[in-house]
């Protein structure tokens, strides 16, 4: 067995030890890592991440016990302070000693410190590290209690941007100063530039271009900045981001080739000067260049992995620079290269200063290839035009239509990424081609999205390329012929699932702020109502929040009928009901003239209101008691009810009371599609417990749970999930059924093809609800205790506010009603005309 | 049934005659529609806030002829600005009001102007 020592427990290094597990003749190697941080390696890419919603464990590459389940020893806080070729081995600043047949120095870099005169003063940081992160939120802490807020960020190349974030995340008056007059000097020219310093500042963080600072000033602690024009900057606080320095001092020592201005030397094979060390990531020196990007340091990795396990993969010889990112709320990308103009070439830039988009392409004068652009506050073209760059694509007629579309031709111009060569990088971050997804699923080895995802590992570096991975997917999986998930309409391209956890996970808030965040375009009739049940699934947040985004029912809490007219349900628990307040809905029905039916839920249901009449019967209605029946959502609708052992001869337990208590406890959830229960008093099942989406039968001992059924178009009967239940474990595993289905059901699924398509079916549901095989049960109980203890009417809500009142009108600029409506007489009663 | 679709003509924006003010842009809610009367005719305005875009149709879903399109969904299909019918989810394209799902009724279409915070609908009558 061969040793292999790591040094360096980055994301390189990490993604070293990755690649290397996944090959076949593993089992040849030890490995042994040394990391100096206190953690195994994080995800440094997001880093800023740290100060908003992601914690130091959601950072990380994978958890500390992934390294002992791939027997690989690693080592955190372990500084290596020498290196003998000669020997072989590695020394410990603990002096502790190790032999190798192979290393692999990852050591990174460390940040540039620019020789400012009081760069050491107290409150100056740099920004690398989660100590770093925790240096300065807690210095920004003790700061701002005595009144102190006011950070600066010495650089404003791609990392200092990331790092104005995290001030502005540490809730910082944040200052940008650049000593280059763009921001991103090393991506963006000056229109670029100049767009993206309006869009940072108007989310009020300040930038200073052309500033070259000359000293760092102040009594023991910063308290200015002093620049060379004679200006200066008062700020209470100093992230320095002026650039990285590879950490070639082990190496440099033990005698192995550096380069002039630093980096380790190495040929395309990531070999050293030294026989049997290699480097890679930001500390290798390759063709001249250091690159601070994580998708070359993982190529490196990889072509690491492949030399020392006897494969022959080199390095390509140019590497290629291209980024997408969203900077502070903005999206930018920079490709190929983003300046050159010279005789040979045409640059087409576009910009629209009120919409905020800058694109700029560089194309051969022949117009038939793409050398680089830049795009700032739109780059959802990035990736199309990437692969156009990359695989040195022949380009459309009029390559101006790759980045102002096609105007007034018939179908897209670029095509789509079916069109691709097999070559094609679809993702550069894990290198992974057009050929190798679409293989696999030819080949069978995945038959689905998150198959590929696992396999080739697409998608999980900056998430760019999710949308073409998605395509490619889908279009493969239909050109064979097999079923797709889609995604839940052109706007967003996730399914509900995701769109709840993304929701969840980021705390968003509304629906704009999810098409912003996720999304495309104005949003539509599927994905709006889709989002507000997810709002008020994840927020119990009724539907007077967000009016417009509720389908056709929801925006006015009541169910349209033909005739444009509404019809009004009031909750009736259990179907139990006081001959008060009967009377009361037979006065209101009177006096608005409603036509009258019982409905299949055991409650009743008035029709033939105008939208102006809603308020005002529902007044009436909630000073009587009652309140929303949400017969107009896709939520809890009833739970029926036999009359149970209070009165019947033959009844087992008191089914009436314990509908009313499910139904009261689940009022006004909203889930994927709507829902029904029912008690039953015995087993002559006289309240058809078992075609709802959940019901009860009281037998010998308590009740028997039934689940997933329904009447409707397709009946099912509901199956028994568990048996002769006390009432509180019955609503125990209520709870975690109820949310576990909402949690995971597609849109506008009902629980019995939900179930259907369980992986495992009911055997599974079973595992999860009541023996709580994935551990989510105490979630999932908290969680629905939390959306029943939010519950609130929303009629009362509605009729209480005058500004939610206002949408309750026909005619916005007069009092009239609509002069449409025409109704005949049957019955008695009245109806709509017929539709002819 | 015949007459009350005949009411509603498209208006295109150099046929305007008259400039009918329908009310304050705070009386329309914000990504959503509302209905203005004008004479005998209901007209649906649309608000897209996102884009700061204004559009304007007859309130008349021609499917079932019924005084609903106001209260639809809006959004858009491919870039085209739509709305929803509530009853029956046929949408309709805001620009030409052609039906978007491939049915050959269609919807009359108004121009929509701003100024001063006020939102102007153009007739021809």
């Amino acid at each position: 067995m061969k040793k292999i020592i790591v040094i360096g427990n980055g994301m390189v290094g990490y993604k070293f030890c990755e690649k290397l597990v996944s090959k076949p003749n593993r089992n040849d190697y030890e490995i042994e890592v040394f990391g100096e941080e206190p953690r195994p390696a994080y995800d440094r890419v997001h880093l800023s991440e740290y100060f908003g919603e992601k914690s130091a464990e959601e950072l990380l590459m994978a958890p500390a016990n992934w390294y002992q389940e791939n027997n690989i020893k690693l080592h955190t806080s372990s500084l290596i302070s020498k290196i003998d070729t000669q020997k072989k081995e590695i020394t410990t600043y603990r002096n502790e000693t190790y032999t190798y047949n192979y290393l692999v120095i990852a050591t990174g870099s460390s940040p540039f410190i620019p020789p400012i005169k009081g760069s050491e003063k107290a409150g100056v940081f740099v920004y690398r590290t989660l100590e770093d992160l925790d240096a300065m939120k807690s210095y920004a802490s003790k700061i701002k209690k005595e009144g102190k807020a006011k950070a600066a960020i010495l650089g404003g190349g791609l990392l200092g941007l990331e790092a104005a974030n995290a001030a502005k995340e540490l809730g910082m008056e944040t200052h940008v100063v650049e000593f280059a007059p763009r921001l991103m000097p090393r991506q963006l020219d000056l229109p670029a530039s100049n767009l993206l310093k309006s869009k940072i500042e108007s989310m009020d963080i300040k930038v200073h271009l052309e500033k070259a600072t000359s000293e760092i000033v102040g009594n023991g602690a910063i308290e200015a900045m002093q620049f060379n024009d004679d200006t200066n900057l008062k700020v209470d606080m100093l992230i320095i981001s002026a650039g990285i320095r590879p950490r070639d001092e082990l190496a440099r020592e033990a005698g192995i080739k550096v380069g002039e201005r630093g980096g380790i030397w190495v040929n395309n094979q990531m070999k050293t000067s030294a026989e049997d060390v290699y480097a890679i990531g930001e500390v290798a020196l390759y063709n001249n260049g250091i690159y601070g990007l994580v998708a070359p340091g993982y190529d490196m990795a990889h072509v690491a992995v492949e030399q020392i396990t006897g494969g022959d993969v080199t390095m390509v010889s140019s590497i290629d620079m291209s980024t997408q990112l969203k900077l502070i709320g903005t999206e930018v990308a920079s490709f190929g290269d983003p300046f050159i103009e010279n005789d040979d070439v045409s640059v087409i830039a576009f910009e629209n200063k009120h919409k905020g988009i800058y694109k700029r392409i560089n194309v051969t004068k022949d117009g038939k290839k793409l050398l680089g652009g830049i795009l700032v506050g739109d780059a959802s073209d990035y990736n199309t035009l990437f692969q156009l760059y990359i695989n040195e694509m022949k380009l459309p007629e009029n390559p101006e239509d790759l980045i102002l579309g096609a105007r007034g031709g018939e179908s897209s111009s670029v095509g789509s990424v079916m069109d691709f060569p097999d070559s094609a990088q679809i993702c550069s971050c894990e290198s992974v081609t057009k050929g190798s997804i679409c293989g696999m699923i030819k080949d069978e080895t995945c038959t689905s999205l998150s198959d590929v995802v696992k396999s080739t590992k697409a998608t999980t570096g900056c998430g760019g390329c999710k949308p073409m991975v998605v395509d490619l997917v889908n279009e493969t999986l239909k050109s064979l012929g097999k079923e797709v998930k889609e995604t839940i309409c052109e706007h967003f391209h996730y399914n509900r699932q995701e769109l709840y956890d993304l929701i969840k996970i980021n705390k968003v808030q509304t629906y704009d702020e999810a098409l912003n965040l996720f999304g495309k375009g104005d949003g539509c009739e599927t994905c709006k109502p889709l989002l507000a049940s997810l709002f008020a699934s994840i927020y119990m947040e009724t539907a007077n929040k967000q009016v417009t985004i509720q389908d056709s029912n929801d925006r006015f809490l009541a169910n349209i009928q033909r005739n444009g007219t509404y019809s009004i349900v009031p909750r009736v628990p259990g179907g139990e009901i006081s001959p008060e307040k009967l009377m009361v809905l037979g006065k209101v029905a009177q006096k608005y003239d409603l036509y009258t039916k019982i409905t299949g839920g055991q409650r009743i249901d008035l029709f033939g209101a105008e939208l102006h009449q809603l308020p005002l019967i529902w007044k009436e209605l909630i000073d009587a008691g009652f309140e929303s029946g949400h017969a107009y959502g896709k939520s809890l609708r009833t739970v029926k009810s036999c009359v149970g052992s209070t009165w019947c001869r033959y009844g087992m337990h008191e089914s009436v009371s314990f509908a009313i208590e499910i139904e009261n406890r689940y009022r006004g959830l909203r889930s994927p599609h709507k829902l029904k229960g029912g008690v039953s008093g015995c087993i002559r099942e006289c309240a058809e417990a078992r075609g709802k989406d959940f019901g009860l039968i009281a037998v010998e001992g308590g009740w028997n749970l039934y689940v997933c059924g329904n009447g409707g178009a397709t009946p099912k009967h509901a199956i028994l999930l568990a048996e002769q239940l006390d009432d509180e474990t019955c609503i125990k595993y209520l709870d975690r059924f109820l949310m576990f289905y909402i949690r995971t059901a597609a849109p506008l699924t009902r629980t019995a093809p939900w179930l259907e398509k369980l992986d495992g079916g009911i055997e599974y549901l079973k595992k999860v609800v009541i023996e709580d095989s994935l551990g989510i049960a105490e979630d999932l109980e908290k969680e629905m205790q939390g959306l029943v203890d939010k519950y609130e009417c929303e009629w009362k809500q509605a009729i209480e506010d005058p500004e939610m009142m206002k949408r309750f009108k026909h005619f916005v600029n007069t009092d009239d009603s609509d002069d449409n409506i025409e109704y005949v007489s049957l019955r008695d009663q009245k109806m709509p005309k017929a539709w002819v | 049934m015949e007459q009350l679709l005949q009411q509603y003509q498209s208006v295109t924006q150099n046929k305007v005659m008259h400039w009918f003010n329908a009310g304050n842009i705070n009386d329309f809610p914000e990504n959503g529609g509302a209905c203005v009367k004008y004479k005998s005719k209901q007209i649906a305005v649309y608000n897209f806030t996102r884009k700061s875009a204004w559009y304007a149709c007859q309130n008349l879903c021609p499917h079932k002829m019924e005084m609903v399109l106001s209260r639809g969904m809006i959004g858009d299909a491919s870039g085209i600005p739509k709305v929803a019918c509530p009853l029956h989810k046929k949408t309709f394209s805001l620009e030409n009001g052609e039906n978007l799902n491939g049915e050959d009724y269609k919807i009359a279409t108004y121009p929509v102007k701003i100024e001063n915070e006020n939102v102007y609908i153009g007739f021809t009558d």
